[in-house]
Formats: structure tokens, C-alpha cells, sequence
């Protein structure tokens, strides 16, 4: 058996936050996808420019450096606010900002993005008439989003997504940089102390790529629930 | 019948897409039981004509009435548009649509297009929109097929399957945008069949189509529209038989 010196439960916390972030993390960013993918499909100019801007910004900066950017400049800004606060109508509140959130905010954020161009080419995969059909039978926009464009959509947009899920499960390792107890944190400094990174950083690579076997498992699953009624070599 | 309303009326519509007026002030009713062809040479806006019915395409002048409730519009920047949503949501479900390209829900079973918009638009019971789906796929000869999808089906039985769900709204007026033109020759009967039926039992109907039989045999009034105008309009027997306009003689020459 391998001797952990100890640092099993605490490598288990760990690995128990990297899922935690991940997964939240992915709620954010397929939120924040839809909206993206919607803005950018939208007649409105506006939300058009917005949405563009989003998506350059965050394709084009690395994910390490928007993520000290978003915690560091998050706490900077916070402490503004408040001081001005404070200077202004006296109230007194220091705001700190959780590591956690910061993390989820930061991945939600990026991935965001990716999920957004994602989406936005599922959306535009389905076929004009099937929505036309939903509008012709009375369905109001909602209602043709729920039952027609978004189960249609999910089709084409799955392979983008379980791809984008796979990076951001991996990027969750960056974390450690604010101080998050990740399990890449934790299996680091277990490796100083102990002087054994090998024992620690396999064990890591074992977990991550048990995560991701799970995933992808689970994708194909999601994949042939959606792809009822095409037939099998579409 | 007299203080029924009319399932619809439509005065007047005018449509432009950019500089190109394609319909020119048209205007129909359709009385309960009407079976009204819309027949003409492709671009002569028939089609755009019958999306304005249900404003799938919005005319740019033009009055809509639906089961005698008048279709409300206003001005926008953009253009003129339906005042109130709700309202065209309701106007839609009393009209069904079939489609030329078939369009039933791809994801769903022939079943669970036919109730789809009974259940989630009217609010009808699902077990009650199950037992109508059932009878009429029994009418159009699909009973053995509900549980299939769509693109397991060929288009006659898709065609027919929409037809089914067509009627599951209890429509007062039933839209048909070509009903048959992608259909294999040997699948049109079939579609053509049902379609005849529906007429016998007194169903309104406006139809845009190429199949002459069809207009001829079935149509109580067949409009021939040429560049968004009313070339000629009236009978069967008059326009099919005795046409005036040099342009319809020639549309009904026989082709070779």
C-alpha cells in the first residue's frame, strides 16, 4: 500500500473542492453561454457589441492572469467601495473575498465564453422550420425555447461541451494560485514536505483522469439521449 | 349559422420585402366549411400570401380578422407589428399550419408531435390529448406509427402525420403551404386522399397548391394570383375551366 504520510483525508478534502469548483463552475459557464450565444444572436446591437467584447477579452487573455486579475482586482475594487462607503454614510463593512467564489466566478467566467461560441452554433444548427413550426402552433418564445430550440440545440451542442467540460475540469488546478486548497495544493505540499512528488502528483493525475473517464461516460449518455430520433449515422 | 363568426377574414394585405412589393393589397374570406386554392406561377406571392394569415411573415398594411376578433397592430420603428403577442399566440392556435417540408418535430415521436401543442399551448389533459392523437392517426392511417419518429417515417406517412397534428388543435382553419410539392409522386395520393376527406366533412381550408385535380375537384373558391395580385378569382368551374386572363390559359396549358 502506498504511504501517504498522513495526507489522505486532507488530499480527499481537496479533491472533494476540485469537483465543487468544477461543477459549479460549469453551472456558471452554461449560463453564462446561453446568454452569450443569445446576445450574439440577437437583432439588438447593444447586447451584440457587449457580448463580443466578453468573448474577445476573455479568448484573448490567459486564464492565469484574468484569474489574479478577478481576485486581486475583485478585493481592490471591493475595498473601494466599501472605504467609499464608509467616507460617505458611515457604514462600516469589510467585504473579503472568498477564494472559492473567486474561483467559481474567475472558471465561470472563461469558460463562459467558450460556451457561448458553442452554443451559439448548436442554436444555428437547428433547422429554421422546426421553430417556424413551434411559432405557427401557438407556441409563445419560451415556450418554443423549451420545447423545440433547446433540445435541438443540446444535440449538436454536446461534443463542444463535454470538450470545453474536459479543459475546465483541468483548469480548476489553477486555482492553488489564490490560495485555494485544491487537491493540486494539497498534493504539492505533501510532495515538499515528504520529499515524494511522484507518489502524490500520480495519485492526482489518477483522480483527475478518473473525474474525467466518469465524464465522458456521462456525455455519451447525455449524447444519445439527445440524439433520439436521428437515427444512428447522423 | 348566421351569428357564427367567420372563421377569417383578410382585407387588404400588402407585404414588401425591401424595394419589391410582392403582395398588393389582397384580401380573402373564408366561411365555415370554404375550401379556398390559392394557384399561381412560382414568385406570385401565394405562399407569403397564406404566412400572412398566420403572421408568420408580418404584412406591412392589412387587417386580419380570426373568429371575428380583430387582429391588433401598431407602429414601430421598425415597422408595423402585432400590438400583443397573446393575442397572435391565440389567433395562431385556431389556425394549423402544414407545412410544405413537413416540419414535425424531429426530436419527438409522431405521437408526441400530435399532442404537443394541445398540452402545452391549449392546456388540454395529456391522457385526453393521448386518446384524440390516437383517433386521428386512425384517420390518416398512421395508428400503426405513433411511436416513431419522424425521420423514421417516409414523407407521405410525415405529411399525413402532420396533418394529424394539424387537426389536434381543433383549428378553425386549417393552412396548407404546398402540402404535397416535396412528396414522391406515388406518396402524393395518400396526402391528397386525407386532404379530400377533410373537405367532405366540412373542414375550412385554404390551400396553396399545384395539383389541379385537387383545386378543381375540391376547392369551393380557387384564386389565381399573379405578382401579388388577384388575376382572377371565383368557381372552380369558372376560373379552371372557362379562364379569362391569357396568363391563367397559359398557367393551365398542359406542359410537356
Amino acid at each position: 500500500m502506498i504511504d501517504l504520510h498522513g495526507y489522505g483525508p486532507r488530499l480527499a478534502e481537496g479533491a472533494l473542492i476540485t469537483i465543487e469548483l468544477a461543477v459549479l463552475s460549469l453551472v456558471l459557464a452554461i449560463l453564462l453561454g446561453l446568454a452569450t450565444a443569445s446576445a450574439k444572436m440577437s437583432r439588438n446591437w447593444v447586447l451584440h457589441r457587449v457580448a463580443t467584447l466578453y468573448t474577445t477579452i476573455i479568448r484573448g487573455v490567459p486564464d492565469l492572469v484574468l484569474m489574479m486579475l478577478l481576485f486581486f482586482g475583485g478585493q481592490i475594487g471591493i475595498n473601494m467601495i466599501t472605504d467609499m462607503l464608509y467616507d460617505r454614510f458611515g457604514v462600516d463593512i469589510f467585504i473579503n473575498v472568498n477564494e472559492f467564489i473567486a474561483g467559481v466566478v474567475t472558471i465561470g467566467l472563461i469558460f463562459g465564453a467558450y460556451m457561448g461560441e458553442t452554443f451559439r452554433g448548436a442554436f444555428m444548427a437547428v433547422d429554421a422550420g422546426q421553430i417556424e413550426a413551434g411559432r405557427a402552433y401557438g407556441m409563445n418564445h419560451w415556450l418554443v425555447f423549451r420545447r423545440i430550440r433547446f433540445p435541438q440545440m443540446m444535440r449538436h451542442a454536446i461534443p463542444g461541451l463535454s470538450n470545453n467540460w474536459m479543459v475546465l475540469l483541468k483548469t480548476t488546478a489553477l486555482v492553488s494560485v489564490i490560495g485555494l486548497t485544491d487537491m493540486v495544493r494539497v498534493a504539492s505540499e505533501a510532495s515538499k514536505a515528504t520529499r515524494e512528488p511522484f507518489t502524490f502528483m500520480i495519485i492526482v493525475a489518477v483522480i483527475y483522469l478518473l473525474i474525467a473517464s466518469l465524464s465522458e461516460w456521462g456525455f455519451a449518455r447525455l449524447q444519445k439521449r439527445y440524439d433520439v430520433g436521428y437515427g444512428e449515422a447522423d | 349559422m348566421a351569428d357564427t363568426p367567420i372563421p377569417l377574414e383578410v382585407r387588404n394585405i400588402k407585404k414588401r420585402f425591401g424595394d419589391t412589393e410582392v403582395l398588393k393589397g389582397l384580401s380573402l374570406t373564408a366561411q365555415k366549411g370554404d375550401v379556398i386554392t390559392l394557384i399561381g406561377a412560382s414568385g406570385s406571392g401565394k405562399s407569403t400570401f397564406l404566412r400572412c394569415m398566420n403572421l408568420l411573415e408580418q404584412p406591412d398594411e392589412g387587417e386580419l380578422v380570426v373568429h371575428g376578433e380583430q387582429i391588433l397592430f401598431k407602429e414601430t420603428s421598425k415597422g408595423r407589428e402585432p400590438a400583443d403577442w397573446k393575442q397572435v399566440v391565440r389567433m395562431r392556435a385556431k389556425l394549423s399550419m402544414v407545412f410544405q417540408g413537413f416540419n414535425l418535430w424531429a426530436h419527438m415521436t409522431l405521437l408526441e408531435n400530435v399532442i404537443e401543442a394541445p398540452v402545452h399551448v391549449l392546456g388540454k389533459p395529456k391522457k385526453e390529448a393521448i386518446a384524440h392523437a390516437r383517433e386521428l392517426l386512425e384517420r390518416v392511417g398512421l395508428s400503426a406509427r405513433a411511436d416513431a419518429y419522424p425521420a423514421q417515417m417516409s414523407g407521405g406517412q410525415q405529411q399525413r402525420g402532420a396533418i394529424a397534428r394539424a387537426l389536434a388543435m381543433d383549428p378553425e382553419v386549417m393552412l396548407f403551404d404546398e402540402p404535397t410539392s416535396a412528396l414522391d409522386p406515388e406518396l402524393v395520393g395518400d396526402v391528397l386522399k386525407v386532404m379530400r376527406d377533410l373537405a367532405a366533412e366540412g373542414r375550412t381550408m385554404i390551400v396553396v397548391t399545384h395539383e389541379m385535380a385537387f383545386a378543381r375537384d375540391v376547392s369551393s373558391q380557387v384564386i389565381y394570383l399573379h405578382e401579388g395580385r388577384v388575376e382572377e378569382a371565383g368557381a372552380p368551374a369558372d376560373v379552371l375551366e372557362n379562364p379569362r386572363s391569357e396568363r391563367l390559359k397559359q398557367f393551365l396549358a398542359p406542359k410537356h
